[in-house]
């Protein structure tokens, strides 16, 4: 601190001047040991925390990258199901996943956004009926896969609907399986645009639908689609709903069509590591490097679109 | 402007009504232009209650053609919800009850067969903050008449910026997105789009509170301008600003009830803005527009 002359200050005002400041600095610069060591304690469990979380996806990804590394060629890709691992990739698992995952994104983007658009823009919030339903999608989205599977087994699958163990009835399981997130994220969305936005547009002698389909869908468009692609992501992800729609069975063919019998890349992937030959353990650790790295892809997407589309208000 | 002094024969009907039912009007202002000026609006004892609770109530009020008309008064006596009556914004708000008769053009503008979607399409809005839609700017502006399906898009939308006073500032730039714009030009880009679809009335909702002294200036003359072409009616906090601009000027009190619990409106006095702010009927505008309180 450079200190400065006063020429009009006496020498003994200057020393009262001198002495509170270093009184003052004293008392700001003092920081007492116990708060030191608090500090130090609680910095470090918060850094041990977030170093589980992470510790855990860095031996994934590694262990799997280690292990499979002798299976990455593009065989792995290109090569169908086959019971000899130098023969066996996963071709058939990727199609199937394609043809599942397209029909969800046609599902659950007209329902998600269809029913989100309504719970925001049309039903009364204040009524018992809104509130339970709110509540409801908020546990349904926090079932376990596993009943999602047996639900489809048993009306899909089955009769009623008795599609018998094809795509549409995978696809159809996964659609209501992270519909609950569609809505969610849609909802979140959708409330995020302003109400002024909506009152500009009414004022102007716009229809309630007019506005919404103009204005409100459009600048909640980003949020919506960040939704879906997170949804989707966890849709191709899954694993356990499928098991009991008979994905798991041995497919040699290229799934073709939503009646088509299929499997499914997680599937696939569970199917080799039940092999006994190293070489199918190889190849269901690199398997899960794939379907890692299009997770991270869908969801590296997501983040994209959300920060470059993302209206500031 | 002037209003027309034209001599008056004081019908029995604007003697006993007056304006304003329980309150002390400035008659003779009173007989000098009912009844020579075109109405736009007539409120009849309308009370405007959210819940239950009224929010504005026995509200007497004439808006005469090609006037601007402010509703001045201290926060809470319901200047927003009464101007939202005029073009149905209540009937956004489910709780919202409005009571009485308001005639437009002498037509009830709560009549069972008036649909307000076409109500609002004649009396415009323009709003506290500005609210351009997250779109260009031209977008903004072609929006009403693309609405309506108007052919002449881009003529409207040319000359509502013209009349907007900002078609100079933007018209190189009609692409680019609204959000760029100044609070200033937001506003007048709102005004704009207000005028594209040529609306009747314009209803404003304390449209400078959110802008600088400059931004206001230039709406303000925006306004007399634009008065001879339509009806305003303007919410104001701030009395200098009614008395630029405003040819009748509406005083509202709050007043709360027994309970002390709900806050209700209730207009004052109603009169031509150089009598409000010159010479008051009643002592309580007296005390606001001289400052003494609010």
């Amino acid at each position: 601190m450079s200190r400065r002359r006063d020429p009009v200050g006496s020498a003994r005002s200057q020393i009262a001047v001198s002495s509170a400041r270093s009184v003052t600095q004293e008392m700001l610069s003092e920081q007492p040991r116990r708060d030191l060591i608090r500090n130090t304690i609680f910095a470090s469990l918060l850094f041990l925390a977030i170093a589980i979380a992470l510790i855990g996806l860095v031996v994934l990804i590694t262990d799997s990258i280690v292990k499979g590394w002798s299976a990455f060629d593009l065989g792995l890709i290109t090569n169908g199901t086959s019971s000899f691992p130098e023969d066996a990739g996963l071709r058939s698992a990727i199609i199937g996943t394609l043809w599942i995952i397209g029909i969800v994104i046609a599902l659950i983007v007209p329902i998600g956004v269809g029913a989100a658009v309504f719970l925001e823009e049309y039903a009364n919030k204040e009524s018992r009926i809104s509130r339970l339903i709110e509540v409801n999608i908020q546990n349904l989205a926090a079932v376990p896969s596993i009943i999602y599977g047996l639900l489809g087994l048993a009306f899909i699958a089955r009769s009623p609907l008795n599609l018998g163990f094809v795509v549409l009835t995978a696809s159809i399981t996964l659609t209501l399986l992270v519909l609950p997130t569609v809505i969610l994220a849609g909802r979140e969305a959708i409330r995020a645009v302003p109400p002024s936005i909506r009152e500009g547009s009414l004022a102007l002698g716009a229809t309630q639908w007019q506005t919404i389909r103009r204005q409100v869908l459009p600048a909640a468009i980003p949020g919506i689609a960040t939704g879906v692609i997170l949804a989707v992501s966890r849709a191709i992800g899954e694993t356990a709903p499928l098991v009991p729609l008979g994905a798991a069975t041995f497919v040699t063919f290229n799934p073709n069509g939503p009646l088509s019998e299929f499997t499914a890349m997680p599937l696939q992937i569970f199917n080799w590591v039940k092999q006994p030959q190293p070489e199918f353990q190889a190849l269901a650790a690199a398997g899960i490097v794939v379907l890692l790295v299009l997770l991270l892809a869908l969801n590296a997407f997501a983040i994209v679109i959300r920060n470059r589309f993302e209206q500031r208000w | 402007m002037e209003s027309p002094k034209v001599e008056v024969q004081v019908t029995e009907e604007a003697e006993t009504r007056g304006l304003g039912r329980p309150i002390a009007l400035g008659r003779e202002a009173t007989e000098r232009h009912v009844e020579h000026r075109a109405k736009v609006f007539e409120a009849r004892d309308v009370t405007v209650s959210y819940g239950g609770a009224p929010a504005v109530r026995d509200i007497e009020l004439d808006i005469f053609k090609n006037n601007i008309t402010a509703l001045i008064g201290p926060s809470g006596c319901g200047k927003s919800t009464l101007i939202r009556c005029f073009n149905r914004m209540n009937d956004l708000v489910p709780s919202a009850l409005v009571e009485g008769t308001i005639l437009y053009h002498g037509e009830d503008l709560y009549g069972p067969k008036v649909d307000p979607v076409q109500v609002r399409k004649l009396i415009g809005m323009v709003f506290q903050k500005p609210n351009p839609f997250p779109k260009s700017i031209y977008e903004n502006v072609a929006f009403g008449p693309k609405l309506l399906g108007m052919d002449d898009v881009d003529d409207r939308v040319r000359q509502a910026l013209e009349r907007a006073a900002l078609w100079d500032e933007v018209k190189d730039r009609l692409d680019s997105n609204a959000f760029g714009m100044s609070g200033g030009q937001q506003q007048r880009l709102c005004i704009a789009r207000c005028l594209a679809v040529d609306p009747d009335v314009i209803l404003m909702d304390e449209p400078c509170s959110a802008l600088d002294p400059i931004s206001t200036g230039k709406i303000e003359d925006l306004m007399l301008d634009l008065k001879d072409r339509y009806s305003i009616v303007i919410v104001t906090h701030n009395m200098q600003q009614a008395a630029r601009i405003s040819d009748m000027t509406a005083f509202l009190i709050v007043e709360l009830d027994s309970s002390e619990k709900h806050r209700t409106g209730r207009i004052v006095e109603y009169d031509d803005t150089q009598k409000i702010f010159t010479n008051p009927a009643d002592q309580r505008t007296e005390d606001y527009v001289s400052g003494k309180v609010g």
